[in-house]
C-alpha cells in the first residue's frame, strides 16, 4: 500500500522532531525572486503585502517549496528605526548611512514601536494574509535581525565591534533596547500567523567573533531574547561558520541552525544529531553558476551528508538565494530533492 | 588582542632596525599568519579587525602619517562600491598604513560613476574595492570598463569572492584579495612590477 505523502508541515516538523519524514524538507529561502514571477521591479514588490502573498504563493508552487519565507528584506527593520532603504533593481536593498553615529547616541536613541512602522505592518499584513489562506499546510517564517546582530545596520561593523570590544556599557544598553524590540517584532508575526521565526544572528559566528566572546555576549543575549519570543525558532548565521558553537546554540532555546557552505556538513551532522536540525547549507553565491547536471550533484551530496535520521532541511547557506540564480538551477534542486530525498535513503 | 605587549615587542624591534623595515616585515608576518587563521577558520574576524587597528596605530607612531618614509606612489585608493558595510575597507586601510603604504579614502556606499570620477581626479592607479553583496560585486565590470585604457589596477575583496573563487575573473578585476595579508602582497607586487 502506498504511503500518504505528507504535507509541507508534517514533513518539517517530523524532520524537527529528529526522525524521518517521507522526504527531506525542501526551504527556498527566496525573497526577491518573486519580483521576477510579477514581472515588477523589487522596489515595486516589496510596496504591497499582496504583491509578496502572490510572489511567495507561485514559487512555493512552482518549485513544491516546503515552506512560505515571509522575509521583505533586512533594512526593513532599521527603517523601524529612521534608517534609510536603498533598493537596487538587482538585489536586496541595503541600509543606507549608520543612524548611530557615535556612541554617546545610544543613550538618547529610542526603541520603535512595531505598530507605528508602515514596513512592518505591510510584512504582518502579508504574512496574516498568506496564514488565511495557507492555513496549517506549510510553514510560514517570520525574521527577526538577532539584538546582536542589527547594530551591524545601525551603526556600521567596525564602529559596532569598537563598542563590543571597548564600551560596554554602551553595548549593554544597546542590547537591551535591541531586544526590546526583536521580541516585540518576533511576536508580532507569530500573532499575525508566522509559523516560526528564523532569528539571524551572523555576529554569533566564529567567522566573525571568537567563541569566548560569543558566550559573553551573542549566547547571552540569545538565550534572553528566545526565551521571550512565543514561538519556535530558527538560528541563522547567513553563511558564517558554527561548527565550533553549535552544543552551544543547541542550549539557547533554537529549533534551528542556519549552516554554512565553508563547514563540512558531515561533521556538522554528527554534532548536531537528535540535539538540533540543519538548515542548509548548499553555497548560494555559487549557485549563480550551477548547471542542472550540478545541482543535482550538490543536494545529492548534502542529502547524503546530512539527511540520515532526519534532522535536516535542504536549503542555502546564506537565507537568502542572489537574484541572479536562474529558475533552470532552482528547478534542479527542486527535482533532485524528489529524486534523492526520499525516505528511506539510498 | 594585547595593545601593550604588541607595542613593546615592535619598538624593541624598530630600535634594532630601521622603522620602514620593522613595518613591513614584522607586521606584513603577523598579519598574514591572522589572515591565514581567518582563512581557516581559527580566528575570527574581530581579531582581523583589531590586529589591524593595532598595527595601523603602532605603525603610525613609528612611521607618522605622510612621513616621506612611506610609500605614497603609485597613488592607490580604496572604496566600498554601493554600500555602506565599512568593516572591510577599514580592516584592509588599517593593515596597508601598518604597511607603510599611504591609501586615500574614496568613499563609502559610492556609486561605480562616482567612483570612476574620483580616481581620475585622485589620478589613483591601484584601486581597491570592497564589497559585502553580489549584485555590488557584479558592478566591478562595470567599473573595470569605464577605465579601461587608464592603467588602474582594481583589486576586490569581500564576502561574494570568499564564495565564489571565480568571479574576481567574471568581473575582471586584476587581482582579488581574501584576507589582509593578501592586500599587503598584492599591492607590494603592483608596487615592485609598475
Amino acid at each position: 500500500m502506498k504511503t500518504r505523502e505528507m504535507t509541507s508541515m508534517e514533513r518539517v516538523l517530523t524532520t524537527l522532531g529528529h526522525r524521518e519524514p517521507d522526504r527531506v524538507p525542501l526551504f527556498l529561502l527566496l525573497s526577491l525572486h518573486g519580483a521576477k514571477e510579477l514581472n515588477i521591479s523589487i522596489r515595486e514588490y516589496f510596496s504591497q503585502a499582496d504583491h509578496v502573498v502572490e510572489g511567495q504563493f507561485r514559487l512555493r508552487e512552482k518549485y513544491q517549496n516546503d515552506c512560505i519565507y515571509a522575509f521583505f528584506h533586512a533594512p526593513i527593520e532599521t527603517e523601524a528605526w529612521g534608517g534609510e532603504v536603498i533598493f537596487t533593481d538587482d538585489g536586496p536593498p541595503n541600509s543606507g548611512a549608520p543612524l548611530i553615529k557615535d556612541f554617546s547616541r545610544i543613550r538618547s536613541t529610542r526603541v520603535p514601536s512595531v505598530k507605528d512602522s508602515k514596513g512592518l505592518q505591510r510584512v504582518c499584513e502579508a504574512i496574516s494574509k498568506i496564514k488565511a489562506k495557507i492555513g496549517d499546510s506549510a510553514p510560514i517564517i517570520g525574521v527577526a535581525m538577532s539584538p546582536f546582530s542589527l547594530p551591524v545596520m545601525q551603526m556600521g561593523f567596525d564602529k559596532y565591534l569598537d563598542l563590543m570590544y571597548l564600551h560596554p556599557d554602551e553595548f549593554n544598553i544597546l542590547m537591551q533596547m535591541n531586544e526590546a524590540f526583536c521580541v516585540e517584532w518576533s511576536n508580532a508575526q507569530l500573532a499575525a500567523g508566522a509559523t516560526a521565526i528564523c532569528y539571524f544572528d551572523p555576529v554569533s559566528s566564529p567567522t566573525i567573533i571568537p567563541r569566548e566572546k560569543y558566550l559573553e555576549t551573542g549566547y547571552l543575549v540569545a538565550k534572553r531574547t528566545l526565551s521571550q519570543i512565543q514561538g519556535p525558532t530558527a538560528t541563522h548565521f547567513a553563511s558564517g561558520r558554527c561548527l565550533e558553537i553549535l552544543d552551544d546554540v543547541a542550549t539557547t532555546g533554537t529549533a534551528v541552525a542556519g549552516v554554512s557552505a565553508l563547514e563540512e556538513l558531515s561533521r556538522l551532522k554528527e554534532l548536531a544529531k537528535g540535539k538540533i536540525t540543519l538548515l542548509g547549507n548548499l553555497n548560494g553565491i555559487d549557485m549563480r553558476n550551477w548547471t542542472p547536471e550540478q545541482a543535482e550533484t550538490e543536494v545529492r551530496e548534502a542529502i547524503r551528508k546530512a539527511g540520515a535520521g532526519g534532522g535536516f532541511i535542504l536549503s542555502d547557506n546564506h537565507g537568502e538565494i542572489p537574484f541572479q540564480v536562474q529558475d533552470e538551477t532552482l528547478m534542479a534542486i527542486s527535482d533532485a530533492v524528489m529524486k534523492w530525498g526520499k525516505y528511506p535513503l539510498h | 588582542m594585547d595593545r601593550k605587549s604588541a607595542r613593546e615587542v615592535i619598538f624593541q624591534v624598530s630600535s634594532e632596525t630601521d622603522p620602514l623595515k620593522t613595518a613591513s616585515e614584522l607586521v606584513s608576518r603577523t598579519l598574514e599568519r591572522i589572515g591565514t587563521g581567518w582563512e581557516t577558520g581559527t580566528l575570527s574576524l574581530s581579531h582581523v579587525y583589531m590586529s589591524g587597528v593595532i598595527c595601523e596605530e603602532l605603525i603610525d607612531a613609528l612611521l607618522p602619517p605622510k612621513s616621506p618614509v612611506r610609500i605614497d606612489q603609485p597613488k592607490m585608493g580604496m572604496a566600498v562600491l554601493e554600500d555602506f558595510h565599512l568593516l572591510g575597507k577599514r580592516i584592509i586601510y588599517a593593515v596597508l598604513r601598518a604597511g607603510g603604504y599611504e591609501i586615500e579614502d574614496l568613499g563609502n556606499g559610492i556609486s561605480v560613476n562616482d567612483l570612476v570620477n574620483k580616481v581620475r581626479k585622485e589620478k589613483i592607479k591601484i584601486l581597491l574595492v570592497s564589497v559585502l553583496m553580489l549584485p555590488s560585486a557584479l558592478r566591478v565590470k562595470e567599473l573595470k570598463r569605464l577605465l579601461n585604457g587608464s592603467g588602474v589596477k582594481i583589486i576586490v575583496g569581500g564576502a561574494p569572492f570568499r564564495f565564489d573563487p571565480d568571479l574576481w575573473k567574471e568581473v575582471d578585476a586584476d587581482d582579488c584579495g581574501h584576507n589582509p595579508a593578501d592586500a599587503l602582497r598584492i599591492v607590494k607586487h603592483l608596487i615592485s612590477a609598475s
